[in-house]
């Protein structure tokens, strides 16, 4: 299903802070699959040193 | 504010509507603490960082009668005095915030209930500021160590999960039998769009993998009323918290705790949306899926999003295709109902709606700045890649955790956006302006306001009242707060701004 059947986009007008439809955000895709090392590198820092038993601790009860 | 708006005459996602957030509790190294008393340490912890005492604002679990509501205020005379309020469980802790929220322990886990907002974008706003309620909590807590975490997700991958609920005022005169057989297909298909992801399939991860969503693996049954066992696509539960005549709370528990803004307000707003085109009868097709809670676990564990949904006419579509078939029908509705121009929450709405679900269709890792489930797979994707995991290392089931730690040096969500790699749609101040200020066109409005404004004299606080001890009163004075979109800033704003004292704001209230 195509999204120019959409209808509405009318409704929008430009200055809306949305995205536009093409190039602006396919850049910032491009940029997010470019720079994907350096992030991984900043979450390192984050990450438990021990994830095995990070995991096992992390038990909760049920709720809601 | 009229009522008009909320019985369709403004057709659109406007209503009222909230967030509950149970979040996950753990205390590092110490697996098996207490949750329910760690729960009660993190309500505490965050009244005592803002000066509250949990004795102060308790919450009301009064059944409530019927009462008149000529200006939204018909001054109740007590039903107790104050000595009669005294008993309390001290692993029970409540407290109402000043922005209208509730702040308590449920069961094992503290939750965070946001107060009643009237848009998606309030409701994204205000279910953040619980997220810096819990994380002001956890940084209290951290000063005695080893302290206790707080992560905003819904299950420990290990057979538990807790909720993240939905709350929508519905018109009571709308058969539930609709909204059954419309919200099913819908509630299938949209976690597409709003699942926060989760590594592990299963209840109990019994399998390797990744999956859309943190929850569907634990829903049984269609409709019900248990929220703990069983747990139905559409809970049954009726509680109001308004004229029940007028009125129902559809308690919606099958959805994610997001973090991300665009997939937080399109679980809102179009969820809201779909109940419009229920009420109005604009849901012109009969979507209905053929074993939907089979169905709602096969579309979670199928982040290529190409699992086939079956509708019982036969046709076979894809989510993302059955969103769109949802997206239609509410176009040709506002375009019918709404002619013109669309408010602008309305609009915001459709336009990402649209925008996310072009987007999934094209390559649904296009969509990883918008949504949890996929900015989630993006970040596993690329330690799978340059670690060379396989999706049963751990290493991958510790992020999925840490994703949705609420410290802000910890989280790995959180870290993300800092990074501006999750598109935002509120800002900071925004969000913190929400932790301490209510939202102004509901009822939480008087709540929080007089909250702050008469902390001492606010003995027990509700959904639908506010209980003062006025000096000089022999009773307690119950403040009805019935409809939700009364007590608005509004109709009391001035009478709160201008009131000299709880005794004087009881009195124009009253006159």
């Amino acid at each position: 299903m195509a999204p120019e059947q959409i209808r509405h986009q009318r409704h929008g007008g430009g200055d809306d802070g949305l995205p536009e439809e093409s190039g602006e955000s396919g850049g910032q895709v491009q940029r997010q699959e470019f720079d994907i090392d350096s992030v991984l590198d900043e979450i390192d820092g984050v990450l438990e040193t021990n994830a095995e038993e990070f995991v096992r601790g992390f038990v909760q009860k049920g709720g809601e | 504010m009229s009522e008009g708006r909320f019985s369709g005459e403004q057709a659109g996602v406007r209503r009222v509507m909230g967030i509950e957030t149970e979040y996950g509790i753990s205390m590092p190294g110490v697996p098996h603490a207490n949750p329910v008393l760690m729960s009660g340490q993190v309500v505490q912890a965050y009244a005592d960082s803002v000066g509250i005492t949990p004795r102060h604002a308790r919450w009301d679990y009064a059944d409530e009668t019927p009462l008149r509501d000529a200006r939204g205020f018909d001054m109740g005379r007590a039903v107790a005095h104050p000595t009669q309020l005294t008993d309390e469980d001290p692993t029970l802790l409540n407290v109402v915030l000043s922005n209208g929220a509730r702040l308590y322990v449920d069961h094992a886990h503290p939750e965070y209930s946001s107060p009643e907002v009237t848009t998606p974008r309030d409701a994204v706003i205000w279910d953040r500021a619980g997220e810096l309620v819990t994380r002001a909590a956890a940084q209290r807590l951290a000063q005695s160590p080893p302290g206790i975490v707080l992560y905003k997700n819904n299950t420990d991958g290990k057979g538990a999960s807790y909720g993240t609920h939905e709350n929508y005022l519905m018109r009571r005169s709308t058969p539930f039998q609709d909204i059954v057989r419309h919200l099913i297909p819908f509630f299938v298909a949209r976690q597409a769009i709003c699942g926060s992801g989760r590594v592990g399939i299963g209840d109990d991860s019994r399998d390797v993998g990744y999956q859309l969503s943190q929850r569907a693996d634990f829903f049984e049954v269609e409709v019900g009323l248990e929220t703990t066992l069983k747990r139905p696509i559409i809970n049954t539960r009726d509680e109001p918290h308004a004229e029940a005549d007028r009125w129902r709370r559809l308690h919606v528990i099958i959805g994610d705790a997001n973090h991300a803004d665009v997939a937080n307000l399109l679980k809102m707003g179009t969820t809201s949306l779909v109940l419009a085109m229920i009420e109005d009868g604009a849901v012109t097709a009969d979507l209905t899926l053929q074993r939907p809670v089979a169905t709602l676990q096969r579309v979670s564990h199928d982040p290529t999003l190409t699992t086939p949904v079956e509708l019982v006419d036969g046709t076979r579509l894809t989510a993302v295709q059955l969103l769109w078939r949802y997206h239609e029908l509410a176009a040709a509705y506002l375009d019918q109902r709404s002619p013109g121009e669309l408010d602008p929450d309305t609009a915001e709405v459709m336009q990402w709606w649209e925008r996310i679900l072009t987007l999934l269709e094209r390559d649904p890792m296009e969509a990883a700045p918008y949504l949890d489930w996929v900015g989630k797979l993006q970040l596993l994707g690329g330690y799978i890649s340059r670690d060379r995991l396989e999706w049963g290392d751990p290493r991958l089931r510790a992020i999925d955790i840490q994703w949705s730690d609420v410290r802000e040096d910890k989280g790995v969500f959180t870290r993300l956006e800092r990074a501006g790699r999750f598109e935002r749609l509120v800002t900071d101040a925004q969000i913190e302006n929400a932790v301490t200020h209510p939202p102004e066109d509901t009822r939480a409005y008087f709540r929080g306001r007089c909250t702050e404004a008469y902390r001492e004299h606010v003995i027990a606080a509700s959904w639908d009242s506010v209980i003062l001890d006025v000096p000089g009163s022999a009773n307690l004075v119950r403040v009805p707060l019935l409809d939700p979109v009364r007590g608005t800033r509004e109709l009391v704003g001035e009478v709160l701004d201008t009131a000299t004292d709880v005794a004087d704001l009881v009195r124009r209230l009253s006159a």
